[in-house]
């Protein structure tokens, strides 16, 4: 739906802007090898800085680049693309300029760049896709389909995809700060008329040691602002550091322990007025009729509005709103979907799977060596089918957005992963000039990928317009439940062969629904034979990015089955994976690390288990050993040993903040998490229906970094995948059970089973 | 009218008085600090302090506040501004992610102290099952917890009687 409206908008919304961005973008991509596209733009002379200053800049201050600016007094403020839903990244990446720029980290500060074209970060992601990504050369053909995605993602300001820091940091603001210490010195050689090889910086200063001169950057902003910057700064290397790798207090936490945090549920605007929603139950369903004389008829109520897919009751304050909603009596729309359910859902994946194997009409992600020759001589075969279910994101802030339109001018008040999409798709669905819509960024309770939808601001947007009132809409946990974009309900098929030695001669893997990432169902281990493939099977539940996105499930899968492997082979199935990462030291040293940190040698108590996983995602290496107890058949996770390679880890601590909560967000998910479907609809409604991981139930996280030098990675996903295969493997030694479907809570380990799917 | 006391100041509201006091705080008396995030007791975002207690007040009737002294985050630090231990350990070890639950959790965590000077791992993790943190912080909040614990106590203890006669003068 989102991508669609994207495409509208760039059919009709100002077309101007964005084809000027858009031709810009292009003609940089021609030295790209860097990661100069967004650089080209972002310093080139006469490109955004004259357009972009009114936006961010006050009387007298000097904008240097995109990125950067500095004030009179010596403050110095980053322009960050990004949003803020917990992962840090605004003050890590400022972190990232300040350093390149040798700026004294208290005279450095922050703003989230305002939701214009100029800030689209669009072009970063693509950059990064060119520049530094490692895809296997079988998956070149769909990262061909990734860079369309990308050059659509031009109008977007996404914080997403674990990218802030990879993408943004590296290319963006690490150059923007170096270009700025270079124009500083510029600046010092042309006043003191001496070389810039002879001067230094440190702490906001220029020096020249041989006359002792010093001048501050605030002196010498204006003047460095007069000359070209290069588009080719010489960045540090890593022990020329001083700000990068060390742990930095965010900026955003102080106001976070007092109350004053705003997020956009707590957006105040004179005047408004509170809605409630109830959107139709079965995706795709429209308004009928309703009734809503009862809800009229109580005190406070002023409006009900039919959205055609939802009807929103508006009241002088929310709770009535929400009670006056429960007494609107409303019929929908039946639909082909009515009988849906997910027990229908599990059985088309089935059927789609056995008929693309049939007819051979799979799409492939990787073919390599000869699949049939191998089974065909195999001693040993193993089969296997994993499947997961679909995940809705629960944010602890529910979806909200507050919105005024007056005088032809919308105003929302949100909080997003992508304001400048926001934008466009309040503008496209109200029929508006993008120019008349404005938005104004809060705090996101929670992201997830659940807030780079823009469902809840277009809903207000509505109700302001229909009402003439400004209106905050919240929707009851249910509705956010019930109204996600889920992450897919998806079936996995495998088949190894072995040989008679043990030896892992194919990998032969067959699953249903592909999205992003697209290497995230191939696996690191040197198989000669490969056969990975998958077939669409749709569903009408909608689809949405869940941290990790196709990791989530692959993850799983892969290295759970990959333990179903060793233990055919009767290898330990940490030391069968070492000898297939043979050819990959980096991932071998990583898995090395969490194995011995664990004490994987160690012995297991009876009723204990202990699993480990491997799995590369977003740039970053991630090893984690997960050990359990299973006690009268209860599962309680003790322990997480982690180990994680970024390339380098910008902010340690963060990093290791990141690694916990992605942990932890897998863990509830693999523990109790499930969004079944009956009559088309959401059974769950609820944090007792839809659980999270508790303070009782989490484990112990230690997280173990490992700095090897390689192209930076990302953080805010990397952490999530590897624990629910890790947990799997964890309960497989402590029960003899495989968990091959998640939740876990599916299972009763008070008996063992050997062919679960057949029993519950 | 109900009237009642929050972070030290008498209020008096003209609201129906089985509107569950989390929406009289939020949007009658404007403190957004206090969190909505299910409306049915199950998350903790909305944990505020009522006569000493953490509760959930986004099912309690904010008539069961007559009389009664209220505290939300915002009144948690000094009136010289003086951060309360749990505010500063949560900073110290960087606790906060999205920081929703936050609110929810301090307070949660301040009545467990001020009953519980220095509690073990079993006494935190039932003051604080009902708090759910989705960014996980569990592992930080714990923490948080043993820091503040730690340090020099200036969480008050909820005196019935003082608050009576506070309230009486008012």
């Amino acid at each position: 739906m989102s991508e669609q409206v994207q495409e509208n908008t760039q059919a009709t919304a100002k077309p101007s802007g964005l084809a000027k961005w858009t031709r810009r973008g292009f003609i940089s991509a021609g030295a790209l090898a860097g990661g100069g596209l967004i650089i080209g733009v972002a310093l080139r002379r006469g490109d955004r800085r004259d357009q972009v200053a009114d936006l961010v800049s006050k009387e007298g201050d000097t904008l240097l680049s995109m990125w950067v600016k500095i004030d009179e007094a010596g403050k110095i403020t980053a322009i960050v693309p990004h949003s803020e839903m917990g992962q840090g990244a605004q003050t890590v990446l400022t972190q990232m300029l300040a350093d390149e720029m040798d700026a004294n980290w208290a005279d450095v500060s922050f703003v989230e760049a305002p939701a214009e074209d100029e800030y689209a970060n669009g072009p970063l992601g693509k950059g990064y896709l060119l520049a530094g990504a490692e895809i296997p050369a079988a998956l070149m053909a769909t990262v061909d389909g990734a860079m369309h995605q990308a050059a659509k993602a031009l109008v977007q300001q996404i914080t997403g995809g674990s990218l802030s820091i990879r993408a943004t940091g590296v290319a963006g603001m690490r150059v923007a700060g170096a270009a700025a210490r270079e124009m500083m010195i510029k600046a010092a050689a042309g006043t003191w008329q001496v070389p810039e090889s002879e001067l230094t910086t440190a702490n906001s200063t220029v020096m020249h040691k041989a006359s002792n001169r010093a001048a501050s950057y605030a002196e010498l902003a204006s003047a460095a602002a007069k000359f070209e910057p290069s588009n080719k700064p010489s960045l540090k290397d890593p022990e020329q550091f001083t700000l990068m790798g060390t742990d930095l207090p965010r900026h955003d936490i102080p106001s976070k322990v007092t109350g004053e945090a705003m997020f956009g549920m707590d957006a105040q605007v004179p005047g408004m007025h509170y809605a409630a929603i109830r959107q139709a139950p079965v995706f795709g369903a429209k308004v009928k009729s309703f009734d809503a004389t009862k809800a009229k008829a109580q005190p406070g109520v002023t409006h009900v509005v039919d959205l055609g897919d939802a009807v929103a009751v508006v009241a002088t304050g929310y709770w009535t709103a929400e009670r006056a909603a429960n007494a609107v009596d409303i019929k929908w729309t039946a639909t082909e979907n009515d009988t849906v359910n997910s027990e229908s859902i599990r059985q088309q994946f089935r059927a789609d799977l056995a008929q693309a194997q049939a007819d051979g009409t799979s799409s492939a992600d990787v073919e390599a060596g000869d699949v049939s020759g191998a089974f065909a001589a195999a001693a040993q075969v193993i089969e296997a089918t994993y499947e997961v279910p679909f995940l809705a994101h629960s944010c602890m802030e529910p979806m909200n957005a507050t919105a005024r339109f007056a005088n032809g001018q919308c105003e929302v008040w949100t909080g997003t992963q992508n304001p400048l999409g926001a934008r466009y798709e309040i503008a496209a669905a109200l029929e508006m000039d993008l120019a008349d819509v404005a938005l104004h960024q809060h705090f996101m309770g929670g992201g997830f990928g659940r807030r780079a939808m823009h469902d809840a601001s277009i809903q207000a947007a509505r109700i302001a317009k229909d009402t003439g009132v400004p209106v905050k809409l919240i929707w009851s946990r249910a509705e956010d439940i019930q109204h996600d974009f889920y992450r897919p309900s998806v079936a996995s098929q495998f088949r190894a062969a072995l040989g008679s030695d043990g030896q892992v001669l194919a990998w032969d893997n067959i699953y249903s629904e592909k999205h992003e990432p697209v290497e995230a169902p191939v696996i690191p281990y040197d198989v000669a034979a490969q056969h990975i493939h998958y077939t669409n099977s749709s569903t009408h539940v909608p689809f949405g990015a869940w941290r990790s996105v196709d990791h989530s499930q692959h993850g799983f899968f892969t290295e759970a089955f990959f333990d179903e492997v060793a233990e055919a082979a009767g290898k330990d199935p940490y030391l069968l994976r070492r000898e297939l990462l043979a050819n990959k030291p980096r991932h071998r040293k990583l898995l090395d690390l969490a194995a011995e940190k664990a004490g994987w040698n160690q012995p297991v108590a009876e009723g204990h288990g202990r699993g480990i996983s491997l799995q590369e995602s977003f740039g970053t290496l991630v090893a984690q050993v997960v050990e359990v107890r299973v006690d009268q058949g209860n599962v309680s996770v003790d322990r997480v040993v982690l180990a994680v390679d970024p390339g380098f880890a910008v902010s340690p601590d963060g990093l290791a903040a990141q690694m916990e909560s992605g942990v932890i967000y897998g863990l509830s998910a693999a523990m109790y998490g499930e969004i079944n479907i009956e009559a088309g609809r959401v059974a769950q409604n609820a944090f007792d229906n839809y659980p999270a991981v508790r303070m009782q139930d989490a484990p112990l996280i230690e997280t173990h970094i490992v700095n090897s030098g390689e192209a930076w990675g990302g953080a805010g996903e990397p952490g999530t995948p590897g624990i629910a295969p890790a947990l799997a493997n964890a309960i497989y030694q402590a029960t003899g059970t495989r968990v091959r479907q998640l939740p876990v809570s599916r299972y009763d380990f008070n008996y063992r089973v050997n062919e679960p799917e057949e029993l519950i | 009218m109900i009237t009642f006391r929050i972070n030290g100041a008498e209020r008096s509201l003209d609201v129906d008085p089985t509107m569950p006091l989390l929406w009289a705080i939020r949007e009658n008396l404007g403190m957004t600090g206090t969190k909505f995030g299910c409306g049915q007791a199950q998350c903790g975002a909305c944990t505020v302090h009522l006569n000493g207690a953490a509760i959930r007040s986004c099912v309690t009737p904010v008539a069961a506040a007559q009389g009664a002294e209220v505290t939300t985050i915002e009144g948690l630090a000094s009136a010289e501004g003086e951060l309360h231990p749990l505010q500063q350990a949560w900073i110290d070890e960087q606790a906060p992610q999205c920081g929703y639950c936050q609110s929810g959790q301090i307070m949660s965590a301040a009545a467990l102290l001020a009953t519980n000077p220095n509690p073990d791992d079993a006494a935190i993790d039932a003051a604080m099952s009902g708090n759910i943190c989705r960014c996980g912080m569990y592992q930080r909040i714990r923490k948080s917890i043993k820091r503040a614990a730690g340090a020099e106590a200036v969480v008050g203890v909820f005196d019935p009687q003082a608050v009576t006669e506070e309230v009486k003068h008012v």
